[in-house]
């Protein structure tokens, strides 16, 4: 049996990070360093993003971070297609959890038109999103365990992500580029057999999330690779404006669910977990935390699901029924105008933001009276985690460096827009 | 707080900053004078019955195509948010074409510095003492700035040359103790 020796102890620790220097009275030195990039085309960053750390032996003492290999220029895009055809580009913004992000952007445009999703719609929302929610964390935390060395984990994380897609295609048609949701509800109804195959999938997710933390827990080497490993403290993810899981796991217990109810969250029973050190560990635990605290909401969501139609009966935003449309005129004319002239709100600016897996997605909507935005400002939560990561991995190994990025869960897609 | 105690106490203590109030869909919107931002920032952080502590966002927009519209060209919304008090505020700056200067957040707030840099690159609004106002999502060798409503959608630029960092990274370790 081993001791359980923690052999940082050991070392002459840095004050802030876990990766010691050889002897700390050594003069500083340029001509010792050797500069590495750590991507932009690297397996490790999960996407294109760059890191340039100068080495001192094995150990990080500056880091410059690159972003933006992945812009594509999602809000000027915008601006030249209509309300309804943003949709579909919000889905490419954080890919891994889509719907989040359609009805995000569908939440702040319906609020500037006032329309009134039935509830239905909300329900359904609310179980996908939270679906959505339980894939992503699911992803950056076996990816995640993947770049630890840990690959079991990843097929326990990923076979359960992949049934968790069979549902969403049956119910929207794609897996990934789901855009299921529309201005004033939803694209479709659920088919008759979602809430039973839900249910069942929820089993399947409470069981890989048992399976890994068996395999994690009491893992040596996951402890060592993860404990004290990149800590930020409560203040500088605040100053960083971090939200969602990564804020929470410094200690801040602030989760939009919770602060700004939306969506009936407030009716729903769960927890939100909070951590205490804020390092690698606290991360990538409390994504499992939060994974079976959604299992609750979905569970309870489908309990009180309600009967109704899921698109609002407002003819300004919602398409008339097909036998409309080719019945009679007014239903013609009414398909015409939204499709020709589009849905237009009055003109104004909101902000209106969601608690999505990675923290508050924020969407900055601006209008002028016609039917594309004016301007939209999409807020990535992982944008403040990122621009974090070189005070993070400063004083940390390049293995920690790793480590540390998928525990911070950046998706390129959201990051760069 | 209410929402008008709090424009008569920002108005209090700092009468030339503050222009006007509006309602957006809820959220209380405060027009500043854009030379004043960062004091007025500076209160709103400081003073314990106001407590914003969390920069949720910088937008920028341009207005030269906004239908109607006689005001300043660009404007800047700082949206900021007090996770104790729980309450919510956005400010907003009026920034001239001829002069689209506003003075930097960066030493208040951490993300303020990439924030500052992505409007920079997207829409042209310089931050006086702003540490490093580079290009942010753009390529460094790219020309405009493709969010002004000028910019065409369809214009390509041909980018090649990569980034050395090496000037951000001389910096960076200047500040760690290396000479």
């Amino acid at each position: 049996m081993f001791h359980s020796i923690d052999v940082k102890t050991l070392l002459p620790v840095g004050a802030e990070n876990s990766a010691a220097g050889l002897d700390s009275t050594r003069p500083k030195d340029k001509r010792d360093l050797v500069f590495v990039n750590m991507g932009p085309s690297h397996p490790a960053t999960h996407g294109t993003l760059r890191a340039l750390c100068a080495l001192d032996g094995e150990t990080i003492v500056a880091a410059v971070t690159e972003m933006g290999y992945l812009h594509r220029g999602f809000e000027k895009d915008c601006e030249v297609h209509t309300f309804q055809q943003v949709i579909p580009y919000t889905d490419r913004l954080n890919y891994v959890s889509a719907i989040m992000n359609n009805v995000g952007f569908c939440k702040a445009v319906e609020r500037m038109l006032g329309v009134k999703v039935p509830e239905r719609a909300i329900y359904i929302r609310v179980i996908t999103s939270e679906l959505n929610r339980i894939i992503d964390h699911l992803v950056c935390a076996g990816a995640n365990l993947v770049d630890m060395g840990a690959l079991t984990n990843f097929w326990y994380t990923f076979n359960v992500r992949e049934k968790v897609y069979d549902i969403l295609e049956k119910l929207c048609g794609a897996r990934l580029t789901s855009s299921y949701t529309r201005l004033g509800g939803l694209s479709r109804d659920v088919y008759p057999a979602f809430g039973d195959e839900v249910r069942a999938v929820l089993r399947e997710v409470q069981r890989s999330v048992e399976d890994v933390m068996k395999l994690i827990a009491k893992n040596r080497i996951f402890l060592d690779r993860a404990k004290g490993v990149c800590v930020v403290s409560k203040e500088r993810a605040l100053a960083y404006g971090w939200t969602g899981p990564t804020l929470r796991a410094c200690g801040v217990e602030y989760d939009l669910r919770k602060a700004e109810p939306y969506y009936h969250y407030e009716d729903f029973k769960f927890e939100v977990p909070v951590g205490t050190r804020g390092d690698v560990y606290d991360r990538v635990l409390l994504r499992f935390y939060e994974v079976e605290e959604s299992i609750k909401i979905i569970d309870q969501a489908l309990k009180k699901l309600p009967k109704g139609p899921v698109i609002t009966g407002d003819k300004r935003v919602a398409l008339p029924p097909k036998q409309q449309t080719y019945g009679n005129i007014e239903g013609l004319m009414n398909h015409f105008k939204i499709i020709m002239h589009g849905i237009c709100p009055e003109p104004g600016e909101i902000y209106d933001s969601t608690e999505a897996a990675n923290g508050e997605l924020g969407f900055y909507v601006i209008a002028d009276g016609g039917k594309n935005p004016y301007r939209v400002k999409c807020r990535p939560p992982c944008f403040m985690n990122f621009a974090a990561f070189h005070e993070m991995i400063e004083g940390a190994m390049i293995a920690d460096a790793v480590a540390n990025l998928g525990s911070i869960n950046i998706i390129a897609g959201e990051l760069d827009r | 707080m209410e929402t008008a105690i709090l424009v008569e106490k920002l108005k209090a203590r700092h009468p030339d900053a503050v222009l006007g109030s509006t309602d957006r869909y809820g959220t209380l919107e405060i027009q500043v004078d854009r030379n004043s931002i960062d004091r007025l920032v500076e209160t709103l952080r400081a003073d314990s019955e106001l407590s914003f502590n969390m920069l949720v966002d910088l937008v920028s927009i341009d207005y030269s195509a906004y239908p109607g519209w006689t005001g300043d060209r660009f404007g800047l919304a700082y949206l900021l948010k007090s996770l104790a008090l729980g309450h919510r505020l956005q400010l907003k700056v009026a920034v001239p074409e001829e002069e689209p200067v506003v003075p930097t957040l960066s030493h208040l707030f951490a993300n303020a510095n990439w924030l500052e840099r992505e409007a920079f690159d997207q829409m042209g609004i310089r931050f006086t003492r702003h540490p490093n106002l580079k290009r942010l999502l753009n390529h460094h060798e790219f020309v405009g700035h493709p969010l002004r409503k000028d910019y065409p959608i369809t214009r390509r630029q041909w980018l090649s040359a990569n980034e050395s960092l090496m000037d951000e990274m001389e910096v960076r370790l200047k500040e760690k103790g290396y000479e």
